[in-house]
C-alpha cells in the first residue's frame, strides 16, 4: 500500500444539499476544479463544490488500481502513479491545475491514447455516487473482473454528472511502457489516415497518431525491440515526446481559434465531412477538430451522414444545444433514465441537452 | 432450489391461456420457429448451469431481428415474460426460462453480416459463435480478442449479455472494450442504435450499460466488434511453487514490475493433478502451486518480458520455471489449463464452480480461508484462478447421489462469495448473476443500490418482463433470504483486513 491521505470526508454534507435541492426542486450545478466550465450547455444553478471531497484513498501499484475521491487533482493522482512508474490509459487532458479526477470521468474525454488503450469508462471500475435523492450509491468495486448488477459505473462516464454527482472512482491504473519515441512525417491528411489505418492492421507499438494539418505526428509505446524496429521502418523526424503533451491537453497552436471548435467524431474509415476547416484529427483519424461558422444543425447532419457525431466543443451560445441531437426514442430513454437515478431533476439539468 | 421461481420473490405476471399466447406466436413464427411441445422444448429447459431445470411457455426461435421485434412487441402487449438465449453455455442459469415465459432464442441469427479488414471491426448476429469471428478474420491478420473458455460453443450475443472475459482479458480487456456498437430491440420490438462506428456516441454512454446487463434490460440482435491484430510473437513459461503462497506473491511481483502477461494463470495441487491425468500437459505433480504465464509482443520484446518473469518468480522462489520451447509445449501447457473443468468431472461425480473475484493482494488469505471452508463443509475444492485478474473458480466436488451433499456445495459456494465480498471483490468476475448468485447480491449492495439498478431496468422495461428473477434481486427476496447475511458495515469476516 503506498499510503494513504484523508482529509475529513463530506459526502454526507454533499448528500444533505442534494436532499435539500430535491424537496425544493432547486437545481444544482456540480463543480469540481470549473476547468471545464466551457464544456456542455451553461447549467443557472446554484453551484455543488466537490472539490474539498478530496484525497487518494487507496493505491496499490500491484493491483493496478487507484481509489480518489472526487475532489483530488488529476496532477495529483498522476504525480502518485508516476512514482511508481504507472499511468492512466486513457490521457484525458488536462486542462488546468485545478482539474479534478471526478471532472475527468463526469466528462469521460479521451486522450490521444483512446484508439490504442482505451476510453475514460473503459478504466472506470467502481464508482460511489449520491444520486438525486441524495442517496450514496456503490457500483462496480476495485477489481477489473466484475459482473454484479448493471455497469451504472461506466455509465457515470461522460455523463455530465447528469445521472449523480461522482463521490469516489476506482481507476484501473497501466504500468508505464518501457520505451517511447515520436515521429514526424511528410503526409497529407488522406494519405496520412490510410497509412495509419496499414499500420493498425499490423502488431505495432502506436500510441498516438494525429495530423496537424501538414505532417502526420506518431507515437510509439511498447517494448525496446518493437518500439526500435517500428521507428526505424518509419523514417521520418524524430520529435520530442513532450510535443504530444500539447496534442493531449488540447493547447496545439492548431486548436486555437477564434471561430467556434467542432470536435467530430468518425468511423476509422469515413470520409471527413466537408463542413468547415480541419485544424488536426487525433485517435488515428477517427477524430477531427474543425473551425465552422455553418449552423450547428448542418454540421450535424454532415457528421451523421457518414456514422459519426459532432460536438461544439467551443463557442456555443448560451442556451444553444452543443452535443448531437438524439433520435426521439433514444432521447425519451434518456429522460427515463434520469429521471430513474434524478426523480427531481436536481442534478446538472440541461448541461447535456436542453430537455434532458 | 432457484430453479423455483416464486411469484413473490421474482415477480408476478398474470396467468395466460396458452393457446391464446401460442397462436399469436404461430402468425409471426412459421413452422418449426415456434416450439410448444414438452419434449421438443427439452434441450432448453436449462443453460451451461445444468442444475437448474425450468420449461417455459414456448420457445420462438425467429429468423431475423424483424420476427424477434413482432415476439416481444406480442409479450408486451399479453404481458408475458421473455427469457432472451445465445447458446445456452452460461453458467449462472441466466438463460433459465422462467415458468410461463417464452424462451427467445436467437440462434438462427447466426450471420457474419460484414468483415471491414481496414477499419478492423466485423458486423455480426448474436448467435455467431465467439471463435467463428476469430477464425473469419485470420487471414487478414486479425483477432477478436474476449477469449472465454467456452468460446467454441458461446455465441457473442451472450458474450455481450454477460460482459465475457477470458484467459487473456487482463492485457485485452472484456467484451465492453472490444464492442462498438449494439443493435438492440426493447420490449417494445423498437429498435435502438447504441454505441456508433466510432470510438464514441453523444449521450450516455448505453453501449456500457447494456454490456454485462444478461438480458434485462433490451435484446441484441447485431453487434460491431473491434478487431486487433494478431501478436507477431507468444511465449510461455510454466512454473512451479512449494507452497501456494508464494505463487500468490510471484503474481504480485509480477504485475507490480510493470508487466502486462497477455494470461496469466493458476491452479492449486489438486486442480493440475486433476489436469494433468486428464490432459497430460506435462505439470510437475509434486507442486503445490503452478502458474501458467503467457506474454505476447513484437519479436524480442515478448521474449524479454517473459525472461523477467522467469526472474521474479525464482526470486519469489518457484521450484521449476519452464520455457515452452515451441508452439507445441505451449498448446500443451493451456490444454491442461482448458480441461481443467472437464477433469474435475473424472475425480468426482459433480462439480459446482464458483467465480468470485477478488483484490490479488488477499490471495494467500482467501486460499487459506477456502480450504477452512472446504473441511468444514466436508467438501474438497480444487482452485482454478485467472490469477492476474483476481477471478477465482474454486471447483467443489460432490456427489449429487449423495443425500444433502448438493445443499451443502450450494451452502459452502455462498460462503466462499461472501467471503469474496468481504475481502472487497465480488461475487461474479465473468459468469454473472443469473440465477445462481440472486440472493448474494442481497450481501454485495445495499437496498438502495438495488432499488436503482430496478429503476435503470425500468427506464428500459416498465412492466418487468425482461428476464425477470435474474440479475437483480427483488427486495422481498433480499428480506427473506438477505436476512442471513449480514450488510457492508458489518461484514461476515471481521478477522480479515478491510480497506
Amino acid at each position: 500500500m503506498a499510503g494513504s491521505d484523508s482529509p475529513p470526508p463530506c459526502g454526507e454534507e454533499l448528500g444533505e444539499r442534494i436532499r435539500r435541492a430535491a424537496a425544493t426542486k432547486a437545481p444544482l450545478r456540480i463543480v469540481g476544479g470549473g476547468t471545464k466550465a466551457f464544456y456542455g450547455r451553461q447549467v443557472d444553478a446554484e453551484p455543488l463544490n466537490v472539490a474539498g471531497h478530496c484525497g487518494v484513498v487507496s493505491y496499490d501499484p500491484s493491483e493496478l488500481v487507484v481509489v480518489a475521491r472526487a475532489g483530488t487533482p488529476l496532477a495529483e493522482i498522476e504525480a502518485r502513479l508516476g512514482e511508481c512508474g504507472q499511468r492512466l490509459a486513457f490521457e484525458p487532458p488536462r486542462l488546468g491545475e485545478a482539474s479534478t479526477i471526478g471532472g475527468v470521468v463526469a466528462a469521460g474525454l479521451s486522450g490521444p491514447r483512446r484508439p490504442f488503450s482505451g476510453a475514460v469508462r473503459d478504466c472506470v471500475l467502481g464508482a460511489t455516487i449520491l444520486d438525486g435523492r441524495g442517496q450514496v450509491l456503490r457500483f462496480g468495486g476495485q477489481v477489473f473482473k466484475n459482473v454484479a448488477g448493471f455497469d451504472a459505473f461506466r455509465l457515470m462516464a461522460g455523463a455530465m454528472g447528469c445521472l449523480g454527482v461522482v463521490l469516489e472512482v476506482s481507476l484501473r491504473v497501466t504500468p508505464a511502457p518501457r520505451r517511447e519515441a515520436a515521429v514526424a512525417l511528410e503526409l497529407a491528411s488522406d494519405v496520412a489516415r490510410t497509412r495509419v489505418c496499414a499500420l493498425m492492421a499490423r502488431p505495432t507499438p502506436l500510441s498516438g497518431a494525429f495530423h496537424d494539418g501538414e505532417r502526420l505526428h506518431l507515437r510509439l509505446s511498447g517494448g525496446e525491440a518493437g518500439v526500435t524496429a517500428l521507428a526505424a521502418e518509419l523514417g521520418g523526424e524524430e520529435e520530442p515526446l513532450g510535443y504530444w503533451d500539447a496534442v493531449r491537453d488540447l493547447t496545439h497552436p492548431t486548436l486555437a481559434s477564434h471561430e467556434p471548435l467542432w470536435r467530430v467524431s468518425l468511423p476509422q474509415t469515413a470520409p471527413i465531412p466537408p463542413v468547415g476547416d480541419v485544424a488536426a484529427w487525433d485517435w488515428a483519424g477517427s477524430l477531427v477538430w474543425m473551425r465552422s461558422n455553418l449552423a450547428a444543425e448542418s454540421v450535424w447532419q454532415s457528421a451523421a451522414g457518414v456514422g459519426g457525431h459532432a460536438t461544439l466543443f467551443r463557442g456555443a451560445k448560451a442556451g444553444e444545444e452543443v452535443f448531437q441531437p438524439l433520435a426521439p426514442a433514444m432521447l425519451a430513454l434518456h429522460q427515463r433514465l434520469k429521471a430513474a437515478l434524478d426523480p427531481a431533476g436536481v442534478l446538472n439539468p440541461g448541461r447535456m441537452y436542453g430537455a434532458l | 432450489m432457484l430453479d423455483r421461481f416464486e411469484a413473490k420473490l421474482d415477480g408476478a405476471f398474470g396467468l395466460l391461456d396458452r393457446e391464446t399466447l401460442l397462436a399469436r406466436l404461430r402468425a409471426v413464427l412459421p413452422g418449426e420457429r415456434l416450439i410448444a411441445t414438452t419434449e421438443a422444448m427439452r434441450p432448453y429447459e436449462s443453460d451451461g448451469l445444468a442444475a437448474y431445470r425450468s420449461l417455459p411457455a414456448a420457445v420462438a426461435l425467429p429468423a431475423d431481428a424483424d420476427e424477434a421485434a413482432a415476439v416481444l412487441q406480442i409479450c408486451r402487449e399479453l404481458g408475458v415474460p421473455v427469457v432472451a438465449r445465445g447458446a445456452g453455455t452460461g453458467l449462472s442459469g441466466g438463460a433459465l426460462p422462467f415458468p410461463g415465459s417464452v424462451l427467445l432464442a436467437l440462434g438462427k441469427l447466426n450471420r457474419i453480416l460484414e468483415i471491414d479488414p481496414v477499419a478492423r471491426t466485423a458486423r455480426v448476429q448474436p448467435g455467431v459463435r465467439n471463435l467463428a469471428i476469430s477464425e473469419a478474420v485470420k487471414h487478414h491478420g486479425l483477432f477478436y480478442a474476449p477469449d472465454p473458455s467456452s468460446q467454441l460453443a458461446c455465441s457473442i450475443g451472450g458474450n455481450v449479455a454477460e460482459n465475457a472475459g477470458g484467459v487473456h482479458c487482463l492485457k485485452y480487456g472484456l467484451t465492453v472494450h472490444n464492442i462498438l456498437k449494439l443493435e438492440a430491440l426493447t420490449i417494445e420490438g423498437e429498435r435502438l442504435t447504441i454505441g456508433s462506428d466510432a470510438l464514441d456516441a453523444p449521450g450516455f454512454d448505453l453501449m456500457a450499460l447494456l454490456t454485462g446487463s444478461e438480458g434485462l434490460l433490451a435484446v441484441v440482435t447485431e453487434i460491431t466488434v473491434r478487431l486487433l491484430p494478431l501478436p507477431a510473437d507468444i511465449q510461455a513459461l510454466l512454473v512451479a511453487f512449494s507452497d501456494v503462497r508464494q505463487a500468490g506473491q510471484a503474481v504480485a511481483d509480477i504485475i507490480a514490475a510493470g508487466i502486462t502477461p497477455a494470461g496469466l494463470e493458476m491452479m492449486d495441487e489438486l486442480a493440475l493433478t486433476a489436469a494433468e491425468q486428464f490432459a497430460h500437459a506435462g505439470y510437475p505433480l509434486d507442486a503445490k502451486a503452478i502458474l501458467i504465464c503467457e506474454c505476447d509482443g513484437a519479436a524480442g520484446d515478448a521474449e524479454a518480458e517473459l525472461a523477467h518473469v522467469a526472474e521474479i518468480c525464482r526470486a519469489a522462489g518457484a521450484s521449476e520455471v519452464r520455457h515452452a520451447k515451441d508452439e507445441a509445449e505451449r498448446a500443451r501447457l493451456w490444454a491442461g489449463r482448458k480441461g481443467a473443468f472437464p477433469a474435475m468431472g473424472r475425480i468426482a461425480a459433480d462439480y459446482y464452480c464458483i467465480d468470485g473475484t477478488i483484490p490479488r493482494r488477499q490471495l494467500p488469505q482467501v486460499l487459506a480461508k477456502i480450504a477452512e471452508l472446504s473441511s468444514e463443509f466436508g467438501l474438497a475444492v480444487a482452485n482454478v484462478f485467472h490469477a492476474g485478474d483476481g477471478n477465482l473458480h474454486p471447483l467443489i466436488l460432490y456427489d449429487a447421489a449423495a443425500p444433502g451433499e448438493l445443499d451443502r456445495a450450494e451452502a459452502l459456494g455462498g460462503a466462499i462469495l461472501e467471503l469474496c465480498v468481504a475481502v472487497g471483490g465480488t461475487i461474479t468476475g465473468e459468469h454473472g448473476v443469473g440465477r445462481e448468485k440472486i440472493n448474494q447480491m442481497c450481501v454485495q449492495f445495499t437496498t438502495a443500490e438495488l432499488e436503482a439498478f430496478a429503476a435503470i431496468k425500468a427506464a428500459f422495461d416498465p412492466q418487468g418482463l425482461l428476464n425477470p428473477g435474474k440479475a437483480v434481486p427483488t427486495l422481498a427476496r433480499c428480506a427473506e433470504f438477505g436476512a442471513m447475511h449480514v450488510h457492508r458495515g458489518e461484514v461476515a469476516h471481521p478477522e480479515l483486513p478491510r480497506f
